[in-house]
């Protein structure tokens, strides 16, 4: 099994070195650079800079450099000094703006996980019991619309909700009076108010698409033959159920865990930039559109290295779940 | 319907059993000689989800074709005076309660809110417009060639319609929505298409031939599958050159999509073509000494279709949505274009959509397009499957 | 297979009765008649055999017996369980009784069990043969883990898996077929049952694996002194194993006698139909006779013998029209033909 999860880190390695250089290429490709970004926003504000000023800018910032050669420097930093650069908008290293941001995001995300694995288990199992009942009817609706709906949109709705009904649309994740105060029981509490639109409204696609894909495989896995052996044993219905079927079914739910993951955490960017959260999403995108390319560069590749590391502990986790692959691995 | 399956279960599972006696098909012969597609025809009439879903696509996609034809105003035209007017009432009773044929609107009139100075509509109801069909409007190609200016609806002059109502610039929100859904809903179609070209080649190839030239395809895959869509689609739009025309951005806009999409249709047809390359009759036309290329087309492209059909159809769905949220952060299509995200870009500012609800109704659309996509999916992947009744 | 012991004590109650059961399947505009009025007794230590088509209600029968059935299927009529070993389970009907209820999951695994066509299929991948076996062990036989452990490796060497120890921690992919049906069976037997249900136990397997199990399963019954229900469409099995059989043809045993009776005086058109469409070893090179025709869906089809059409002595008038009786032969042979109930043999003479 470890040299199984050894070899599988080692051939993530090429991969992530690949995604690394797509990732700056396309962070460089935009048309134009910080410099003339920089250019612009100075123009606004009254003040011109000359084009030797600008080579200059341009030259201490390597900007003027092959992308390549420009993607070696920034590599360099990371791996010897774990430097990924400066952010030009912050004015700050990449990591400091990322550190800041890090702790929320963390947050919303698992939290989001949690309610999205524990709502659609329970309903995706509840739905393929009482297959074709109400409640599974219900289900299937509210799961069905959840996933058409773009959640972002799903987040002004609620807005909408919220501010009509109590007069506040909950934006951001904390009140005026405790942005900055110091943490207290009273900002934790604001705090849960406040998340409870974004963990709805990120995890909806994703708890639809898992209820949806609960139901099937244990449709599947309920009308197999070895249900009806584990039956005519004399076991009791539950214990069928959770034994045979559910753990069945999860096979496959836990190898898009690390799919998940990724989603999760991608996912919320839209819902953040809407709702204004203070967590990544929209820090990245604001850097996105403000070229602040080793700050936007940073953030995809730690979405693409998350997304491999999703992939990879998924097919661990299935290799250690699933007996077949198990000793499929222990014979190679 | 759902008791089908369990009597098929129970009485056929050991059909390919050597069993005792024989057994030469007496009845439903028709359905013995019926080509694939009838077969799936018939079983997709009889769910009627995807029978609705079917009815409402045409009809969306008709309104596409039709769209300058169905819209009483033009992308652009505007009426500054008529900012945020909600959805106007058709009436067929008058104030004094006589029945009209022809349906019609009162014209309104602004006027400012006691308290809160805000402009309000009312009705006024001294002066009614009556529907008229057909009626000449703005100049149009229709189908892009016919230069006429008739459309489906309208009122004389001064009066106006606007039965979704009208934004804050005061065009009217029907007509845009209308000619919006010919970015929206074509996107989904043409991206879907380019995907499926490449899937269709790259993992026909794939599965086919196998050995390295697979793994070489598998890990070219694997690549584009480890990137984030989300923000990958983001920092591919933000490179997209500011003041491109029209045609260039929507270009861009359906590769971005097609981008990672197409790896999900190449795994469906590598897939497809491993297991269908060692099926019996394959092997027997290439001993036969059939040549690849028509090996390819002959036997396994017909093999795998109607799985294409059932993946295509189900990717359609994510790539509404996809263009939709792009469109909706400045990130898609942008104005002068119109989609269903560029109007929804208005409902991001909770106090727009508190105060003129009608600006989600594009949502609406959203939504119910991508429920369609997907029950008219299920219904085809059901009926495709020649193991369900 | 002892032939001349069927005849049965009147005061003796057999071990099971089934006494005209039904089953209906509600389809989507007609009512499938799938078992349809099935009567048969199984004696304690004897092997009844249900031979017939696929398709002809056998399986769904042998399931009804466990209440097994998915509940779209509505079963009417008897199936009286009369324990020996377990006095309270007299006269139990088992149709009555709630399928996921107590009492008749104290009867599945214990006192009835059942081995299943699929060894593929039946064992649960997940789980080790092992943990499988010991499951009914735990819950009807022993609490004590390290006991159960004993019985089911002891069961394991009984169906003839060397290296049990080894094995008993395996997954059934680790298993050939013939393996993972001798663990169905060790399973099956784990808890000493009074009767074997056997859903076409060979099936699946090779010819020559086929014969091993069949041995193993007959060596199995003279030790345990188990009964046996053997479900199958192979009648070399069913001369191999059975005292007794019951031909089933579209839902309804249309012939019922002992294993010789029916090899060598089969009397109902399809039992003979069956006979001869059967290879036999050493006879001229012959081809087989086939069954003309295909088994129809049985609706409508009460008032109809459901073999008319396919039948080469059909009585025109006679066999489509009214509902088809049983005649008894003799007390160990009975047949549902209007060739031998004396409303036939009158349309004959006339």
């Amino acid at each position: 099994m470890l040299k199984y999860i050894l070899r599988r880190i080692i051939l993530v390695i090429p991969v992530l070195i690949l995604v690394s250089v797509i990732v700056f290429f396309i962070i460089q490709l935009p048309p134009g650079d910080y410099v003339t970004h920089f250019a612009a926003e100075m123009a606004a504000q009254g003040e011109t800079l000359t084009q030797e000023e600008m080579d200059e800018l341009r030259a201490t910032l390597n900007l003027d450099r092959h992308w390549f050669v420009q993607y070696l420097f920034w590599m360099k930093d990371i791996l010897l000094h774990f430097d990924f650069g400066h952010s030009f908008n912050y004015d700050e290293p990449v990591t400091a703006v990322i550190d800041r941001y890090m702790a929320l995001t963390l947050i919303v995300s698992f939290i989001t996980m949690a309610f999205t694995y524990l709502v659609a288990i329970p309903i995706g199992i509840y739905s393929a019991v009482k297959h074709y009942s109400i409640g599974d009817y219900i289900a299937s609706t509210i799961g069905f619309l959840g996933m058409a709906t773009p959640n972002f949109l799903l987040a002004i709705i609620l807005m909408y909700f919220s501010y009509v009904n109590f007069g506040d649309p909950l934006l951001g994740l904390f009140s005026s009076e405790y942005e900055n105060a110091a943490w207290s029981w009273g900002k934790v509490w604001d705090l849960a108010k406040h998340m409870v639109i974004p963990i709805i409204v990120i995890g909806t696609a994703s708890t639809a698409g898992l209820i949806r894909i609960m139901r099937g495989q244990l449709l599947d896995e309920i009308n197999k033959p070895n249900v009806v052996t584990a039956r005519s044993k004399g076991l009791s219905e539950s214990r069928i159920l959770f034994k045979y079927p559910t753990r069945a079914a999860l096979n496959p739910i836990v190898s898009t865990f690390g799919w998940t993951l990724s989603n999760i955490f991608t996912g919320s960017t839209i819902t953040a930039i809407v709702l204004n959260l203070p967590i990544q999403g929209p820090v990245m995108y604001n850097a996105l559109l403000g070229q602040d390319m080793y700050l936007a560069g940073t953030w995809l590749l730690f979405m693409a290295i998350l997304t491999v590391l999703g992939t990879l502990i998924s097919d661990i986790l299935l290799a250690w779940l699933d007996p077949k692959i198990r000793t499929e691995i222990k014979g190679g | 319907m759902k008791r089908l399956p369990l009597s098929k279960k129970l009485f056929s599972k050991n059909n390919t059993d050597n069993e005792v006696g024989s057994k030469i098909p007496t009845d439903n012969t028709e359905d013995y000689y019926a080509s694939q597609w009838s077969l799936i025809w018939k079983k997709l009439k009889k769910h009627k989800l995807a029978r609705f879903s079917l009815a409402f696509l045409i009809i969306f996609y008709l309104g596409v074709i039709f769209a300058d034809f169905i819209a009483p105003q033009g992308l652009q035209e505007y009426q500054s005076d008529y900012s945020n007017t909600p959805p106007m009432q058709i009436h067929f009773f008058d104030t004094e309660g006589n029945f009209h044929l022809r349906p019609f609107v009162y014209g309104i009139e602004s006027t400012r809110h006691p308290e809160t100075y805000r402009k309000v509509f009312v009705e006024d109801r001294d002066v009614m417009y009556p529907i008229q069909f057909f009626t000449e409007g703005k100049e149009y190609k229709l189908l892009g060639l016919i230069p006429t200016n008739i459309h489906l609806f309208g009122v004389e002059e001064p009066g106006e319609i606007f039965i979704l109502g009208t934004d804050g610039m005061g065009r009217d929100l029907f007509s845009r929505l209308v000619i919006g859904s010919r970015v929206s809903l074509s996107i989904p179609l043409v991206g879907v298409a380019i995907s499926l070209v490449i899937g269709l080649i790259l993992g026909g190839i794939s599965g086919y031939f196998g050995g390295w030239i697979d793994a070489i395809i598998q890990r070219i895959i694997e690549l584009f599958r480890s990137f984030p869509t989300l923000p990958l689609w983001m920092a591919l739009s933000a490179a997209i050159p500011a003041g491109i025309d029209v045609v260039m951005m929507y270009l861009y806009i359906v590769i971005i999509i097609s981008f990672i999409e197409w790896t999900g249709l190449a795994r469906v047809v590598r897939g497809q073509f491993m297991s269908l390359k060692n099926e019996e009759y394959v092997l027997a036309a290439r001993i036969a000494g059939v040549s690849t290329p028509k090996i390819i087309s002959k036997h396994l492209v017909p093999g795998i279709i109607s799985y294409l059909v059932v993946a295509v159809t189900l990717a359609i769905p994510g790539m509404i949505l996809a263009e939709t949220a792009m469109s909706f952060l400045g990130l898609g299509i942008r104005s002068p274009a119109t989609s269903w995200g560029v109007l929804l870009q208005e409902a991001q500012q909770i106090d727009n959509v508190a105060l003129y609800p009608w600006k989600l109704i594009p949502l609406f659309f959203v939504i119910f397009s991508v429920l369609c996509f997907n029950f008219f999916g299920d219904g085809l992947r059901d009926a495709a499957d020649p193991y369900k009744r | 297979m002892n032939v001349n012991n069927i005849k049965q004590q009147p005061e003796e109650k057999p071990l099971l009765s089934v006494k005209n059961l039904n089953i209906e399947i509600q389809m989507d505009n007609a009512v499938l008649n799938a078992v349809d009025g099935v009567s048969f007794n199984i004696e304690k230590g004897k092997t009844l055999g249900l031979v017939g088509e696929s398709g002809c209600g056998k399986s769904l029968t042998s399931r009804s017996i466990m209440s097994l059935n998915p509940k779209e299927c509505e079963t009417t009529g008897e199936i009286l369980y009369n324990s020996t070993i377990d006095k309270k389970m007299n006269n139990v009907n088992i149709v009555d009784l709630d399928p996921t209820g107590k009492k008749v999951r104290s009867i599945r695994g214990k006192k009835i069990s059942m081995i299943f066509q699929e060894p593929m299929t039946a064992l649960s991948p997940l789980y080790t043969i092992g943990n499988q076996i010991m499951e009914a062990i735990l819950l009807h036989r022993t609490k004590n883990k390290k006991e159960a452990k004993k019985i089911a490796l002891e069961m394991l060497r009984k169906v003839g898996i060397s290296d049990e120890e080894k094995r008993f921690d395996q997954y059934p992919h680790e298993f050939s077929g013939g393996m993972r049906q001798r663990v169905v069976i060790a399973m099956a037997l784990s808890c000493n049952p009074e009767l074997l249900i056997a859903d076409e136990p060979t099936t699946a397997l090779d010819v020559t694996i086929q014969a091993q199990v069949m041995e193993l399963m007959k060596s199995l019954q003279y030790e345990f002194g188990m009964a046996i229900l053997l479900v199958t469409h192979d009648l070399g099995v069913i001369a191999e194993m059975c005292d007794e059989v019951a031909v089933m043809y579209l839902g309804k045993v249309v012939e019922k006698a002992s294993v010789r009776e029916i090899f060598y005086n089969p009397k109902h058109p399809y039992t003979k139909g069956l006979i001869k469409s059967m290879p036999k070893l050493g006879s001229e090179k012959k081809r087989l006779e086939p069954i003309e025709g295909t088994v129809p869906l049985a609706i409508n089809m009460r008032n109809k013998c459901g073999f008319y059409d396919r039948c080469s002595e059909r009585i025109a008038g006679v066999c489509d029209v009214k509902a088809v009786p049983d005649t008894q032969l003799s007390a160990d042979h009975s047949v549902r033909c209007f060739l031998y109930s004396e409303y036939g043999e009158e349309e004959k003479n006339a």
